[in-house]
């Protein structure tokens, strides 16, 4: 390489298509801006969160698990409280609320999770208590006096072991390691057509196997943040959270404080990517500064980061595709299980979302998918850029290779013969609109050095769509399979239910120290949901609801 | 515990400063002098967002021990540029060189060090010379572009 | 317990000062991970004698000081047949840390150098002013006490000594393994064969049964594939998060090969 610039944009604007669909003359959209962060990025002086000093900042750091799966039978901290800096611990006693689910923000799902565990871990590292030190070294070096009596018990790492009879149940409130859907079934399910009589009628009937490790989000930036007294009984926490109002609303419940007690700052966040929306850190830090009535940090080393921080989860799917000799897939069927690790975090959402974007970004008349969200004891997953699509995308697009492999085609053609055009009918049951898979195809090959049939180049998505593309099948069959009982959906998949009260926000509560409270029990009570009615309406956050 | 004392030069200016047995430089810049631009990443000399230059070099400021800089020369990207911006800060905004921002006061420094020691740098260069640093917003490329201008006199160096 | 500095003047103060119950920091990329963590704790020796740094011709070859930097290395015109190794490890703010010393003490992934060393076959000068094999050192790295300088024979050509090191990331990235290869040669011949690598075994290791292969030998073709299928004779690879066991034996003879080929 020679030291010559490249001076061409590294966007390659293709303006000849879809141009009557665009207005290319916007004040900025289409236009280079200087963002405006971008002066205290070059100085040094962009304030994220451990830029901000405070007198007397106290450091908490976790006793955590080094099994994967244990009993706690006992916890001695007398060895660490005697030493030196040592201001307080923390044990799940201390949190007020201590059970949470993120998305219960959404009334999806039910809580499961502690901030600081007490009585059982599910993961390696899980906390089990928290110190708070004048210094970072002092709390680690209390952190390794803390003594803990574990009683290892049987774990699972894997998402198909884990769904066989006899595994070893990671959440008592899931026994069967799934996560309900809708309170109903142990899997999200999508029915479109008939697979098994397409799959009769198919030429190929061709099956993958494809899986995908956990990916962590790795920021350079380590998740954290720093919470400190403020005056009438108010804190404030700096916090490297993607999400400040995910994370005042975790914060408020956890601790049954009302949010207007709280005042997050935020919003320098020195790379995200998904990883920091759990909300860990800003209920240990508050914790902390109310039972020490200092500035306290809670932070990830970077060690923590890589084991503790919650990754793009593993996934495993099965892939079977019906198709007929000249290409066409006539049947796609999935079985996908997302391994969301010991808790559900953001896991039960991505399926939901993962769910909505079958089969891929084809038309395809018959399409069925059982796709299972599995209890692990990995570390819990979470959000990473696209989750819930990358894996399964990435089995899909492997699959297309295969596919094309078999009857012959090259792999882009038969990526253009299956493409959605617009006006084609999706599985779920929405017109496709917007296309441009064809066009992307076509760019794709002319960079590649592939050549593509006339009839390829000729195609559009704009062309050839809808009319009996756009029909829903003539039957979808439909089935009971994985169907639970003793669940309850949730407000969400109720008309007329009020929503679970969010413990603490927006009541009062008296200015006192908060008082150690039991935790609540872990499931909610089994309860028969209420008859279906009402029109449906799909959410990306929480699936279909009744209107 | 008892407190060492430590003098250094801080971006021109003489400095003082309580250092702690076994405390990082990275630390006591932080906490102990207020100069938050060296940002922590790893403490492990993985991720370079602590880069600073002592005595010209680029180093790792969280495994260099804080007392073992007692008199020597230190400069971090908050001495880059007083009255106006650095040719370099200039050309990383032009390029859209920092995304987050997090890795960017030391991708600054190995690219100072870079360029004072080999004012007209290949590619090749540039990228060996940032090896050590870690950007995870994907903007290798937009930060070479920008090293490279200020290399080439597109911006007085 | 915490961390206690110490620091000395003299490399002779320093070794007075070291006990069982401390360590020697050097360049501080291994020993200052391990202080952050809170990993290390009590005593920790460190000296500022100038004669740590200083690289002097010695006979027919150097003596190099044990905190001479990478980066010191990469600079001294007269030890270019290093330079390949010490360019190949960390990025720049590393090189300008590490020391030869503390390489010699770097644990699995790290320690090209230190192999490279054993391919030379250095000796350590300690402290008390006695030289050893650095064979004798690895056999046990705990118990070495303090080595202040690095002894070398000075390769007679260019194509006497050559290092290869084989790496996911590029240009900085840790070693799935390294060779490092002394070929003297006596008459055409090749006599003395040292070939040192890391990423095979617990640590830096002599590819025995390969150097059997060559030594007297004409570097050719056939000593050349005789020497790569035996690269791994004897030798345990071990599985960890850069590579497998099986993929370590599959590959290493290939890149063996590679490199001997280049030194015919």
């Amino acid at each position: 390489m020679s030291g010559t610039l490249t001076d061409q944009p590294m966007i390659d604007f293709r303006k000849e298509f879809f141009a009557d669909e665009r207005d290319d003359n916007l004040n900025e959209v289409g236009k280079p801006t200087r963002r405006q962060d971008i002066t205290g990025h070059v100085t040094g002086r962009s304030p994220f969160y451990d830029d901000h000093l405070f007198e007397g900042l106290l450091h908490i750091r976790c006793v955590r698990s080094p099994h994967h799966a244990a009993r706690v039978r006992r916890i001695d901290l007398s060895a660490a409280e005697r030493m030196p800096g040592v201001v307080r611990i923390l044990t799940g006693k201390d949190v007020p609320r201590n059970l949470n689910t993120l998305l219960s923000l959404l009334d999806f799902g039910i809580d499961d999770e502690p901030v600081i565990s007490t009585d059982r871990v599910r993961y390696r590292g899980e906390p089990v208590a928290a110190i708070i030190a004048t210094s970072e070294a002092r709390a680690r070096d209390a952190v390794a006096k803390v003594v803990v009596d574990w009683e290892p018990l049987p774990h699972v790492l894997d998402v198909e072991e884990a769904i066989k009879p006899g595994a070893p149940v990671v959440l008592d409130i899931y026994p069967s390691n799934k996560f309900i859907y809708h309170g109903k079934y142990d899997h999200q399910k999508l029915r479109y057509g008939d697979v098994e009589a397409a799959f009769r009628q198919a030429d190929h009937v061709i099956e993958g196997r494809y899986q995908m490790s956990p990916i962590e989000q790795a920021p350079i930036e380590t998740c954290g943040a720093i919470a400190t007294p403020e005056q009438n009984g108010r804190y404030a926490c700096y916090s490297a959270t993607q999400a400040l109002f995910f994370s005042l609303a975790v914060s408020s419940k956890v601790l049954e404080m009302p949010s207007s007690r709280l005042h997050f700052i935020g919003g320098t966040v020195g790379g995200g990517f998904g990883g920091k929306v759990d909300s860990i850190h800003e209920p240990l830090a508050i914790l902390g500064a109310m039972l020490t009535g200092r500035p306290c940090k809670c932070m990830w080393d970077r060690e923590e980061e890589m084991q503790v921080g919650a990754p793009r989860g593993a996934e495993r799917w099965y892939i079977k595709d019906g198709v007929m000799r000249d290409g066409r897939i006539i049947a796609r069927s999935f079985t996908g299980y997302f391994d969301s690790g010991a808790y559900t975090r953001l896991s039960s959402y991505a399926i939901i979302k993962g769910v909505g974007h079958l089969p891929g970004p084809y038309t395809i008349p018959n399409v069925s998918a059982n796709v299972y969200c599995v209890y692990t004891n990995r570390t819990p997953a979470t959000a990473m850029r696209g989750f819930g699509i990358t894996g399964v995308d990435f089995a899909i697009e492997a699959h297309m290779d295969k596919v094309a492999d078999t009857v012959g085609l090259n792999p882009i053609e038969l990526r253009i013969l299956n493409a959605y055009r617009d006006g084609d009918m999706k599985a779920h049951r929405r017109l496709a609109k917007n296309c441009a898979l064809i066009e992307c195809c076509q760019v794709v090959a002319e960079k590649a050095g592939v050549k593509l049939s006339p009839a390829m180049l000729a195609a559009s998505s704009r062309k050839d769509g809808g009319g009996e593309r756009a029909r829903l099948p003539i039957s979808t069959v439909t089935d009971e399979h994985g169907l639970v009982r003793g669940f309850q959906g949730g407000s969400y998949g109720r008309k007329g239910a009020k929503p679970a009260p969010l413990s603490g926000i927006s009541q009062t509560m008296p200015l006192a120290t908060p008082t150690a409270s039991q935790s609540p029990p872990p499931a909610a009570a089994p309860q028969q949901p209420p008859p279906r009615v009402g029109s449906m309406r799909f959410s990306s956050i929480s699936g279909f609801r009744r209107r | 515990m008892a407190l060492k004392p430590v003098t250094f030069i801080l971006n021109g200016e003489p400095k003082a400063a309580f250092t702690e047995d076994g405390q990082n430089l990275l630390d006591m810049l932080r906490r102990g002098v207020g100069d938050l631009s060296p940002k922590y990443g790893c403490a492990q000399g993985s991720c370079g967002a602590c880069t600073v230059l002592i005595n010209g070099d680029p180093q790792l400021a969280c495994l260099v021990l804080a007392e073992a800089v007692e008199g020597q020369n230190l400069e971090t990207a908050a001495g880059l540029g007083h009255a106006t911006l650095h040719p370099l800060q200039e050309a990383f905004m032009q390029r859209f060189a920092a995304q987050c921002g997090y890795c960017t006061p030391g991708m600054l420094m190995s690219a100072k060090a870079l360029l004072n020691a080999n004012p007209r740098p290949t590619r090749d260069q540039v990228i060996e010379a940032i090896s050590g640093n870690l950007c995870r917003c994907t903007g290798y490329d937009p930060i070479i572009a920008a090293i490279l201008d200020v290399a080439e006199g597109r911006r007085a160096p | 317990m915490a961390v206690i500095i110490e620091k000395h003047a003299t490399i002779s103060e320093a070794q007075r000062a070291l006990g069982s119950d401390s360590v020697y920091l050097g360049g501080g990329t291994i020993l200052m991970r391990d202080i952050n963590a809170g990993v290390v704790q009590g005593r920790v020796i460190r000296s500022t004698d100038p004669a740590l740094t200083q690289v002097r011709p010695v006979g027919d070859g150097f003596e190099i000081g044990a905190g001479v930097t990478m980066t010191a290395i990469a600079k001294h015109a007269e030890l270019a047949f290093l330079h390949p190794v010490v360019r190949a490890i960390g990025g720049p703010q590393i090189r300008n840390m590490a020391t030869i010393g503390g390489n010699l003490f770097a644990e699995p992934p790290y320690g090209d150098l230190a192999a490279a060393l054993l391919a030379l076959g250095a000796r350590l000068v300690m402290a008390g002013g006695q030289a050893r094999p650095i064979e004798e050192f690895f056999r046990d790295r705990k118990r070495a006490g303090l080595i202040t300088a690095i002894q070398l024979p000075r390769p007679r050509d260019d194509r006497s000594f050559s290092f290869h090191k084989v790496s996911r990331v590029k240009p900085k990235g840790v070693s799935v393994m390294s060779f490092s290869v002394f070929l003297p040669r006596d008459a055409g011949r090749l006599r003395g064969v040292r070939i040192g690598c890391i990423g095979l075994g617990p640590g830096p290791l002599r590819a025995v049964s390969a150097e059997r292969a060559l030594e007297g030998q004409v570097l050719d073709q056939a000593s050349i594939s005789r020497a790569a299928q035996l690269v791994t004779d004897g030798m345990d690879p071990p599985t960890d998060a850069l590579a497998s066991s099986w993929y370590r034996r599959e590959v290493a003879s290939v890149h063996l090969k590679r490199l001997l080929e280049r030194m015919i």
